[in-house]
């Protein structure tokens, strides 16, 4: 058995690294995973640095940061493996949620009409005078900044001046709405459900209604690991894709929620976790259940995939969003943080079916095509 | 152990330092020794709410967050922000630093510096900070062994107490006999005294 030391963010989307720890699927692959639960996303980073995680749940862009060096040490980081898509949603509290109703925004109805309505509440808060409405997100280099900013700016909002974007740790969010300090935020589950039980806030979308298909969270590690460990990390890949396959199927969601309510993953109750699996999630206080479409996938549409395209996308949101100034060998840098290589390498031994390409084309809710060829004309430039 | 720190320049006795910890214990032993080595603008936080509002307020040169706190990812989201105001950076920026970054991480120390100000400076602040949370930690071990310890007394004496009334031992003869067991299965004598307590009751 070869020990691996895993670093964890207690999320949903964690799901696939417990159960291939406590289902048996990495032990089929001779792997015995010890996963270690942290409490911030600079914790992933710093200790998959220096060497105590060999691999990491961690943020998709986090891995093109890394390998960037944006506001840190610059550290080649790889994401062989992606952990699901979806999974994300955009939450106000219920007083902005009132508010919004009242311009015509409504549970279950599209970012388009939501989004309109938030601009018409803004607009009258300005002619008021009142302070500029706060959302939260989780870390600067998150699908939850992107996917959050790319709403509101759809939806004619400047993220920089007609709102304040902060980071607050998901398990605080819901203080930080009951003590007034946020109006709004976009999280992981189950912290959108763990806020909507408490009285406290109203879904306003999901990230799969934003952006269809849209990435989470990946396997993360060194590049260095990654080169002189390939055995170990393509078993892990295996594992991986197996324990994902086994999440995504309805009659384990149970066991699993159990699972992942345990203090020492997730630790909250199995009923709001089994809500972000099953994608039926109760967007108001008090509201009845409803299906929000593909609204987590661990495994189909090749959920375990690391697209290319998808560290591209990430790269032109930290351009558009002047995290980082355009710079002509950055995009081939970004793109090569993700290793669709490693992934074909290690699930060859299972002979299922995999893209052809490394990238693809990305369609959101505006209808705006993303062709990660063009990067210019996306960034309209 | 605390090392002896260097001596301190005027400019940097100056500088702003902001702690953010949770644990009060912990933070006192920080904010004594700083002040101690003539750092004397100290600012000490504890209270998590509006963190954000409260560094930009006190606009510190130096940040120091214990790893355990998820706070962390509300500093690293400063290095986004406004270009107007001061903001913090982290620390370790280039390559050389890994070394550094795994002391600190190993001492349980986040640190961040405001823009501009010059690594070098701050150097001595870090190995102060490191060494005061590394010899918390230890603090932290030697009180929990000791509890452990405590527990263990208890347990054993316990344990004596059941053989001394049981099998008509004195004392001296019921811990030997423990002892005897323990090494007989390569335990510890707590260990023996527990499963003897554990049957005992079991039994009642």
């Amino acid at each position: 058995m070869t020990r691996l030391i895993i670093g964890f963010i207690p999320l949903l989307d964690c799901a696939p690294l417990v159960a291939a720890s406590e289902r048996g699927f990495a032990a089929e692959e001779g792997l015995e995973l010890t996963l270690v639960r942290e409490t911030s996303w600079a914790n992933i980073r710093d200790r998959l640095i220096v060497g105590h995680f060999d691999a990491a749940h961690m943020l998709g862009p986090m891995a093109v940061a890394c390998t960037l060096g944006i506001g840190h040490v610059r550290v080649p980081m790889v994401a062989p493996c992606s952990l699901g898509l979806g999974g994300n949603a955009t939450a106000v509290s219920l007083r902005l949620w009132n508010q919004m109703t009242r311009d015509g925004a409504a549970a279950g109805s599209p970012p388009k009409l939501q989004g309109i309505a938030l601009k018409r509440v803004l607009a009258a808060r300005a002619l008021q005078d009142l302070r500029p409405l706060t959302f939260g997100t989780v870390y600067p280099f998150s699908c939850h900044n992107y996917e959050l900013r790319y709403w509101l700016a759809a939806a004619g909002v400047d993220p920089d001046r007609d709102v304040r974007l902060v980071v607050i740790p998901p398990p605080l969010l819901g203080d930080a709405m009951r003590a007034g300090q946020i109006d709004g935020f976009c999280v992981g589950e189950p912290w959108s459900s763990v806020a909507v039980d408490a009285g406290l806030a109203a879904i306003v979308n999901s990230t799969a209604a934003i952006w269809p298909s849209s990435p989470e969270k990946v396997l993360g590690c060194r590049a260095e690991w990654a080169e002189d460990h390939r055995a170990e990390l393509a078993a892990l890949i295996r594992a991986l894709y197996r324990a994902a396959l086994w999440c995504e199927r309805p009659e384990n969601h149970a066991e699993l929620a159990t699972l992942l309510a345990e203090p020492r993953h997730v630790g909250t109750s199995p009923g709001l976790l089994r809500r972000g699996l099953s994608g039926r999630l109760i967007l108001t206080p008090g509201g009845a259940a409803e299906a929000l479409p593909d609204f987590y996938l661990p495994a189909s549409r090749w959920a375990t995939f690391p697209w290319t395209s998808h560290a591209l996308w990430y790269y032109t949101q930290m351009v558009r969003w002047r995290q980082i100034e355009l710079v002509a060998e950055h995009p081939g840098l970004a793109a090569g943080a993700y290793r669709p290589d490693m992934y074909r390498a290690a699930l060859a031994p299972l002979g299922v079916e995999l893209p052809r390409e490394d990238t693809k084309g990305e369609v959101f809710f505006d209808n705006r095509v993303f062709d990660p060829s063009d990067l210019v004309s996306w960034l309209g430039r | 152990m605390a090392v002896a720190p260097p001596p301190v320049c005027m400019s940097d006795s100056d500088l702003h330092i902001l702690l953010i910890d949770q644990n009060v214990m912990r933070a006192s032993v920080l904010e004594e020794g700083l002040k101690e080595a003539g750092y004397s603008n100290v600012t000490v936080v504890r209270d998590m709410q509006n963190l954000l509002r409260r560094i930009v307020d006190e606009d510190p040169d130096v940040i120091f967050i214990d790893l355990e706190n998820p706070n962390r990812d509300v500093l690293e989201q400063m290095f986004q922000v406004s270009r107007c105001v001061r903001r913090p950076i982290a620390m370790f920026v280039d390559r050389s630093d890994t070394e550094m970054i795994k002391a600190a991480v190993e001492a349980g120390v986040g640190a961040y510096i405001v823009d501009g100000l010059k690594k070098e400076r701050v150097k001595a602040i870090l190995d102060m900070a490191m060494s005061r949370f590394n010899a918390f930690s230890e603090l932290r071990d030697e009180l929990e062994r000791a509890r452990l310890a405590l527990s263990e007394r208890k347990v054993i004496e316990r344990a004596k107490g059941i053989l001394m009334r049981e099998k008509r031992l004195t004392e001296e003869e019921a811990y030997g006999l423990m002892r005897k067991a323990a090494m007989n299965d390569s335990k510890r004598v707590a260990e023996i005294a527990r499963a003897l307590v554990t049957a005992t009751d079991l039994l009642k």
